[in-house]
């Protein structure tokens, strides 16, 4: 069975319309997709051009290129991660068990969750820290590339249908009081306590393009990286390693690894399950 | 033709026929093998792994993103997320589900239609859904091979149906004769 000769030029033609949209996305618009994973990435254009109808990604890039709108629409495809709060429980046993400690012999600290998109890993952390007695001594900045997930992160309202799933993460996690205190039921929304968040810094921040702007003693970056190609895999590890405090942590997700980073000899492994890094060069 | 990749799809029943299935792969087969198995978000860490590393000698992992697709490995979709191929490297997305499912089948096979478009074969086993026909097509469509296990024979037939239905298959047969046919496709 052999590739037919039209099926290739297909492919080839598509792969040159993805490769002028997001040349026209950059140079229109200023954002830079052109180093994301492409797979994921053509996931995520074919669902937009399913929602604007159109057939053709050159249909989609005229669309874009003359409607702010629909560029707006494309954002948020490809830039939202879904995410939960306490994915991944035993990351926040981890965290309470290996990171909580080292953050207790600083008088103050910064943790930059990068990538924070609705918010759900922020509150997961506000949570945690509250309940380790620090949030007065750890200030949280939470940064996206994104403007409208930083809103809806700031609300702090999540769906109200999620939260049986959530308290059972919260709980593996280690969570030690009732999770339901943390939250008011609002219609169908549960809106999380406001003092947890009372102390975090929101703000946009291009990981592509922005440069670091503060140090910190703990960076969260998990499942954002995995929609990027290596190459800009490797221009955020560095951001990540001048951001970093000589013995400040590193958290990936779980099925992330600077194994394959040209940074991986600056870092040595506190949990190698839970893919957590310490900054040791 | 030389191929590089398996790609197998399991749903309802599928540890039992993904075992099977490994079993009867022969050993001068050295195509990387990568199996999206629909899973519970929550199932432990490893355990799937442990299971069907009893079955076959080659070493069975969970990939980590960006992680070379290495030929005479076994290659598993972790849990909660989707699998997928960039080129020669595995990339992970979190993406909603596709038909419920996160790993999809899907999107697994989708990716390895285009990465390794006519060095590719698909294989859809047992499940009581849709998902791996799409899946199936586009590697057919993309010059590969495309396998469905005999509803007959599996545990549930609906996703073999549905994959006989949305592909052209080169072959429909019994778990235990799927290994020879990939002999006879890979070694000769």
């Amino acid at each position: 069975m052999a590739l037919p000769v039209e099926r290739e030029q297909e492919l080839e033609l598509e792969q040159l319309e993805v490769e002028l949209l997001l040349e026209g996305i950059f140079r229109r618009y200023g954002f830079d997709f052109r180093e994301y994973a492409p797979a994921s990435l053509r996931r995520r254009l074919r669902r937009r051009m399913d929602g604007e109808g159109v057939e053709t990604v050159s249909a989609l890039q005229d669309l874009i290129l003359h409607d702010r709108a629909v560029m707006e629409r494309l954002l948020l495809d490809l830039s939202v991660n879904v995410t939960a709060m306490f994915r991944d429980p035993s990351f926040y046993a981890a965290f309470r068990e290996k990171v909580v400690p080292a953050l207790r012999t600083y008088p103050f600290s910064r943790i930059w969750v990068a990538g924070c998109s609705t918010g759900e890993e922020v509150y997961s952390l506000a949570i945690l820290l509250a309940e380790e007695g620090l949030t007065d001594r750890v200030r949280i900045y939470a940064t996206d590339i994104n403007q409208a997930v930083i809103d809806v992160a700031r609300l702090g309202v999540f769906p109200l249908d999620k939260m049986q799933e959530y308290t059972q993460n919260y709980i593996r996690a280690g969570g030690e009081r009732s999770f339901s205190e943390y939250y008011v039921a609002r219609y169908d929304g549960a809106r999380f306590a406001a003092s947890l968040v009372d102390g975090v810094v929101f703000a946009q921040h291009n990981l592509v393009s922005d440069a670091a702007f503060n140090e910190f003693q703990v960076i969260s970056c998990r499942n954002v990286m995995i929609y990027f190609a290596q190459s800009l895999q490797e221009h955020v590890h560095q951001l990540f390693y001048d951001s970093l405090a000589m013995f400040g942590v590193l958290a990936l997700g779980q099925k992330e690894t600077i194994r394959f980073s040209r940074y991986e000899s600056c870092f040595e492994e506190l949990d190698t399950e839970e893919r957590l890094y310490k900054k040791v060069r | 033709m030389s191929y590089e990749v398996i790609a197998i799809g399991a749903s309802w029943g599928g540890l039992q026929a993904v075992s099977t299935l490994l079993e009867g792969i022969p050993a001068e087969l050295d195509q990387a093998i990568v199996i999206a198995q629909h899973r519970s978000a929550e199932s432990t860490r490893g355990t799937l792994e442990g299971l069907l590393q009893r079955h076959t000698p080659r070493p069975v992992l969970e990939p980590s993103d960006k992680e070379l697709v290495e030929p005479g490995r076994v290659y598993l979709a972790p849990a909660n997320y989707h699998l997928l191929v960039d080129a020669t490297r595995f990339a992970l997305s979190v993406d909603e589900r596709v038909q419920f499912a996160r790993p999809s089948i899907d999107v697994l096979f989708d990716s390895i239609a285009q990465a390794y478009r006519d060095r590719a074969i698909g294989i859809v086993l047992t499940g009581a859904n849709a998902d791996g026909a799409a899946g199936l097509a586009a590697i057919k469509r993309n010059g590969g091979v495309a396998i469905v296990q005999d509803p007959a024979t599996a545990t549930k037939k609906a996703m073999p149906e549905a994959a006989i239905a949305a592909a052209q298959a080169d072959a429909v047969l019994p778990l235990e004769e799927i290994g020879s046919f990939l002999h006879g496709l890979c070694c000769s």
